[in-house]
């Protein structure tokens, strides 16, 4: 066969090709079509990360504007600016945007968009999943709003528990819109989580060894695990109340040999990882932080890597601890208990680690430093928190209360907003070639700081005073006026911080300082490349020493790839030994094309389950259209 | 300094409101608030050490930086010797700590099952979509109390609720009393109640279960065993047929929609799927917790019960002003 | 940058693909049979959950699935391994005019167990809606249907693909390899879902 020898008349980087010369016809190679079309026909992973970075902010602040309208609400008693009907709307919509359609895709932006250029290639595996991905998660994030809009949007809770959220006692479409938009963010993040895993694999630089990983890629590939591992549970779940509310099954219906409790194993299942998929990437941001801002490599490597796969695989064995108050066998909680209590060691033995990093280093304060401080105090707070409903006769009492409402805001704000934010403060010379500014990075991280605990502090305390979860109102003289009315004015303030937030992001793409490659010299390999990245990511294919690249002296690279056909090269997986060359896809429409399909087939299915059958078709054809070679074959392969 | 203050409620029991978790009123409530106080305890001391541990790093890091310049990527092995037996220290302490939270709430859940082991009392308590349907026990069926929205309890007694749910999830919780149990469709829990303290309190459904879950809350009178058996044998007693002034709300309360829904004891009026209205005007509330009971509020709700708790399962029956006002009169004698 | 890196490794010589492990969709593979295993692994825990809850499975007055056609189809399924096994070791010894024919048969087949399926389907004694065992029973054969059908259309679609000018290039036959990979975790799912829906009921009750 013609691909036994490589053949000597490609071009090839390396000695003879190299510098400006090289960077242009690399550039030529791996540079997106002009336009919209080139736009929508993108499959690199850098415009992919960036619009879903942007979907997922826009979503954040529709979350943002809900909670708004809940505090109006929720400031005094017996308030009448919202009725109840809107209301359970609202709070429904807040906690679904919230958590599938902001956290994870958020952390799925930054992992699409950093994990290519930290492990030093040019684009992920599997880069039209990833694109296909992007399009469903916008679908359903817009099927879901627009039925909002419309008046249609889901009223029973973000985790819909049946029968209230079953044919009975919801009828209409509502939740059956909820129900389908699980399925389409569960398609995207599984299409992310197989990309990225066989990203992080497969395609590592020649050299960078497992252990040579930058933490944030280990938490990606645990995260990309448990996504896998429990997001089936939420579309089987998910489709089974979809069946149930549309084809007449009984998997929830007591009266027919079901059971509601079916629900809520399956859901938690999935719910409770969910938690841990959003934490733990932003564990592995403050551990890249750190690093760069200590001048030292974060302390104790092995020790955070091995703790984020213990709670990888402990966030699988807590999902009961939902469910202390529906009545199951005291013994089985016991174990509920200690497992929910043990995950807190790891958790805590990251931040020993983290804290530990900052005293032998030399601290910068920056503004990411800052959120990563903020984190650690408020955090630690959510996780003291957690380890008392971990508790069963504690939870009992505070269950479904603004206790648990408090605890889980101060584990995914303080826990995962706080460290994203630094994030994108840190990253954003990277992303954007701009630095953020550093004096209102500063003002805003205070206010919100500060403003966070004057919303969700007082909650703690209202809950055990009384106050339950999920109530559009509650009745004056029970002594919650005056913490209610704490809470949503410094709720105002929070949502003004994160809007500064983001209007710092606005106005430094536009005028900020220009940002050199490595404006706070880091270690990491994303960080040798430009400021924003060329289409290409890396001249050259890096070749790794050492946890901490960029701060060798030596800093070889190989060499050899063709360079006017996209191709890239393969490592095996545990000692990153080159191992294969690579065709990497060209731009194409076919995964929007896929995505329509899925959409329209996912939607009218809501309406008529022959819209699965007769569906199907056009998704089977977009599907091998997009998989069918275009063009003759090539001696060396190319992906069109 | 602010959150100093904000504890302080927290801790003061004699403070603490009708539906309050720091009430502890009741063998459970008590129990559980001890725990909590222990829990609480560890808290912030484990919360201070490590902000210690952080502001002695911050401060340690920014002399470390006056001091040197330029990168130093990997610090030798023997200065971080310390810090490896500082992390195992740290790790073997929030296990042990752990540990003895483990076995503080083991001994808390041996002591709730022994204080919930034998119930003189049984009441059985039916969830619906948004009032609580309330059965005294008793092996003769005539000695069968049936309410709705309140629970009388003798103070120093144990009392078992039998939880059931006759439609979506609800939740019982009396936070001064107990913590919750969720009431589930199909499946059967129960409560054990031990009051300390006589008093009323005020439980709430805690579980999301539709349009008026925030407005679904239940009356909880503690109080002597003699003053509690009084009550139970009123509750007995049959309301037939009135003459007089309360003839003619009577008439009205039996020929339109009312009885189809509602019964009292007594008379033909025997429907099963709304509150049961025997004794309505002795409770403290109406409505589950909506509003105090008034002549006012009772022809408020019953003008319009979809003004006060929008999308509940009254309907707005259409009244005259002088029907309404011989309706409420009616429900007035229902003591 | 102005100075010249420093050149170490040469990448040229190495190939442009293989099989098993060292090909990058085979990770994609294993990621998938990871997800669809998990989804019927759940399935199969619901169905024993709600198993559990019930005196008679299935509820009396159901009889069990007719063992018939649900026996039949799981031999054929069995069998298609054959062809399947010839297949990929065609695909790894690049034959393509073994390999086309086989991807034939393997079609032919496929086509002859979705027929068989729906025969099933037929006989189960039980209405998805009529109780949550019928329910459970359904979700199952519905989520393997879902699993054989488009393995079968991928098959299809290699199939052609084989009989193309494309045929004959490294990464096709890794796609074939690949794809009976696949049909082995088609079968090998089918088998505990088989022995749980047919045979528990009839030794359990």
């Amino acid at each position: 066969m013609s691909e036994e020898r490589p053949r000597d008349d490609y071009l090839r980087d390396g000695p003879n090709l190299t510098g400006a010369e090289l960077d242009a016809v690399l550039d030529e190679t791996w540079r997106d079509g002009p336009g919209l079309m080139g736009w929508i026909r993108s499959v690199d992973h850098k415009s992919i990360g960036k619009r879903y970075l942007v979907t997922a902010i826009v979503f954040l602040g529709l979350g943002g504007i809900l909670a708004a309208l809940m505090r109006i609400q929720l400031s005094g008693p017996g308030h009448h600016f919202l009725g109840p009907d809107r209301y359970n709307q609202i709070f429904t919509m807040h906690g679904t945007t919230m958590m599938f359609l902001f956290a994870v895709p958020v952390m799925d932006a930054m992992a699409i968009y950093l994990v290519p250029l930290m492990i030093g290639t040019r684009n992920t595996a599997f880069p039209r999943l990833n694109a296909f991905s992007y399009w469903m998660y916008l679908a359903g994030g817009t099927l879901l709003w627009v039925a909002f809009v419309l008046n249609v949007g889901p009223d029973a809770g973000w985790f819909s528990y049946v029968p209230l959220a079953g044919p009975e006692y919801s009828p209409g479409k509502r939740v059956d819109i909820w129900a389908q938009m699980v399925t389409f963010t569960e398609v995207a993040a599984l299409a992310v989580a197989v990309s990225l895993t066989a990203t992080i694999l497969k395609k590592r630089a020649p050299g960078m060894t497992l252990a040579r990983m930058p933490i944030f890629v280990w938490a990606i590939l645990i995260v990309s695990l448990m996504v896998i591992l429990s997001m089936p549970s939420v579309a089987l779940a998910s489709s089974m109340l979809l069946a149930d509310r549309l084809v007449g099954t009984q998997f929830y219906n007591s009266y027919e040999l079901g059971d509601p409790l079916l629900w809520q194993h399956l859901f938690w299942f999935f719910g409770h990882p969910e938690v841990y998929i959003i934490f733990l990437p932003a564990a592995g941001f403050v551990s890249e932080i750190v690093q760069a801002y200590t001048g030292r490599q974060t302390f104790g490597y092995t020790t955070i890597v091995l703790a984020l796969c213990a709670t990888g695989l402990l966030a699988f064995g807590l999902w009961v601890h939902h469910m202390f108050a529906t009545g199951l066998p005291r013994l089985g909680y016991a174990f509920y208990t200690a497992a929910s209590m043990a995950v807190s060691i790891p958790a805590g033995i990251q931040i020993f680690c983290w804290i530990a990093t900052i005293w032998t280093g030399r601290p910068r304060f920056m503004v990411p430093m800052l959120w990563v401080v903020g984190f650690i105090v408020t955090f630690v707070i959510g996780g003291l928190t957690g380890v008392m409903l971990a508790s069963v006769p504690i939870d009992l009492q505070v269950h479904d209360t603004y206790f648990v409402v408090a605890h889980f805001h101060y584990v995914l704000i303080g826990g995962a907003v706080f460290p994203l934010l630094g994030a994108i403060t840190y990253w954003f010379p990277k992303f954007t070639g701009r630095m953020m500014s550093e004096g209102l990075g500063k003002v805003s991280f205070w206010l919100s700081f500060l403003s966070f605990q004057g919303t969700f502090f007082p909650m703690h305390i209202v809950g055990i005073e009384g106050m339950p979860r999920r109530v559009y109102t509650y009745p004056a003289g029970m002594g919650w006026d005056t913490l209610n009315l704490i809470s949503s004015i410094s709720a105002f303030v929070f949502a003004g911080s994160v809007i500064l937030f983001v209007a710092n992001m606005l106005l430094s793409m536009r005028g900020g300082e220009q940002a050199p490659d490595n404006p706070w010299g880091a270690p990491g390999l994303e960080w040798k490349a430009a400021s924003p990245p060329r289409p290409y990511n890396h001249a050259h294919i890096p070749i790794v020493l050492d946890n901490t690249p960029l701060w060798n002296a030596e800093q070889p690279v190989a060499y050899g790839l063709r360079v006017e056909d996209r191709e890239l090269v393969l490592t095996t997986v545990l000692d990153a030994r080159p191992d294969l060359r690579e065709p990497s896809p060209e731009p194409t429409a076919w995964p929007l094309i896929a995505a329509l399909a899925t959409t329209v087939m996912f939607i009218s299915s809501i309406f008529t389950p022959w819209a699965v059958a007769i569906g199907s078709v056009p998704i089977g054809v977009a599907l091998i259209a997009w998989f069918w070679p275009k063009g003759p074959p090539h001696p060396d392969p190319v992906i069109e | 300094m602010k959150r100093a203050a904000l504890i302080l409620p927290l801790l003061a029991p004699g403070c603490a409101g009708i539906q309050s978790a720091n009430g502890r009123d009741a063998v459970q409530g008590a129990l559980i608030g001890r725990l909590f106080d222990v829990f609480l305890g560890v808290a912030v001391v484990v919360y201070a050490l490590v902000i210690v541990y952080l502001a002695l790093a911050l401060l340690r890091g920014r002399r470390h930086r006056r001091r040197e310049s330029g990168l130093q990527g990997e610090p030798a092995p023997s200065l971080e010797r310390p810090w490896r037996i500082g992390l195992i220290l740290f790790a073997s302490a929030t296990a042990l700590i752990l540990f003895g939270l483990a076995i503080a709430t083991w001994l808390t859940d041996r002591a709730l099952a022994k204080a919930g082991a034998e119930a003189p009392l049984e009441v059985e308590v039916i969830g619906n979509q948004w009032w609580w349907e309330v059965r005294y026990q008793d092996p003769v069926a005539s000695r069968i109390v049936r309410t709705a929205n309140e629970l009388h309890l003798p103070v120093g007694q144990t009392t078992r609720l039998t939880l059931k749910s006759n439609d979506v999830i609800h939740s019982m919780w009396i936070p001064n009393l107990s913590g919750k149990q969720d009431m589930i469709p199909g499946r059967e829990s129960d409560l054990a109640l031990h009051p300390t303290r006589t008093g009323t309190f005020r439980a709430q459904c805690a579980e999301f279960c539709g349009m008026q879950h925030a407005n679904m809350a239940l009356d909880v009178t503690v109080e002597s065993p003699a003053d509690f058996r009084r009550w139970y044998e009123a509750q007995l007693v049959p309301q037939p047929a009135p003459g007089g002034a309360a003839a003619a709300g009577y008439a009205i309360f039996q020929n339109r929609q009312c009885a189809s829904c509602h019964a009292v004891g007594g008379t033909p009026a025997s429907g099963q799927v709304a509150p049961d209205l025997t004794h309505v005007a002795s409770r403290n509330t109406i409505a589950a917790g909506a509003l105090p009971m008034s002549r006012e509020n009772l022809a408020r709700w019953v003008s319009d019960p979809q003004a006060v708790k929008p999308g509940n399962n009254m309907p707005k029956v259409p009244l005259s002003q002088s029907e309404l006002g011989a309706l409420v009169a009616y429900l007035e004698t229902l003591k | 940058m102005t100075e010249q890196p420093r050149f170490t490794t040469d990448l040229a010589p190495l190939r442009t693909y293989a099989f098993g492990h060292r090909s990058l969709t085979w990770w994609g593979i294993v990621a998938f049979f990871l997800i669809e295993g998990t989804a019927f692994a759940l399935a199969v825990a619901a169905y024993f959950y709600l198993m559990n809850q019930e005196k008679y499975w299935p509820p009396q007055p159901i009889a069990p699935p007719g063992l018939l056609a649900g026996t039949l189809f799981t031999i054929l399924l069995l069998l298609s391994e054959i062809p399947n096994t010839m297949a990929k070791k065609a695909a790894e010894a690049k034959d393509l005019p073994a390999l086309r024919k086989l991807l034939i048969v393997s079609s032919a087949i496929g086509l002859v167990l979705m027929g068989l399926r729906a025969w099933e389907l037929d006989s189960l004694n039980v209405l998805w809606s009529e109780n949550a065992y019928g329910s459970a029973v359904w979700l199952l054969l519905v989520l393997h249907t879902t699993h054989i059908g488009t393995d079968w259309v991928d098959t299809l679609v290699l199939a052609a693909l084989m009989h193309t000018e494309h045929g004959d290039t490294g990464r096709r036959y890794v796609d074939c390899a690949e794809n009976a990979m696949y049909w082995r975790f088609v079968w090998l799912l089918w088998l505990p879902i088989y022995v749980m829906l047919y045979w528990l009921p009839r030794l359990v009750t």
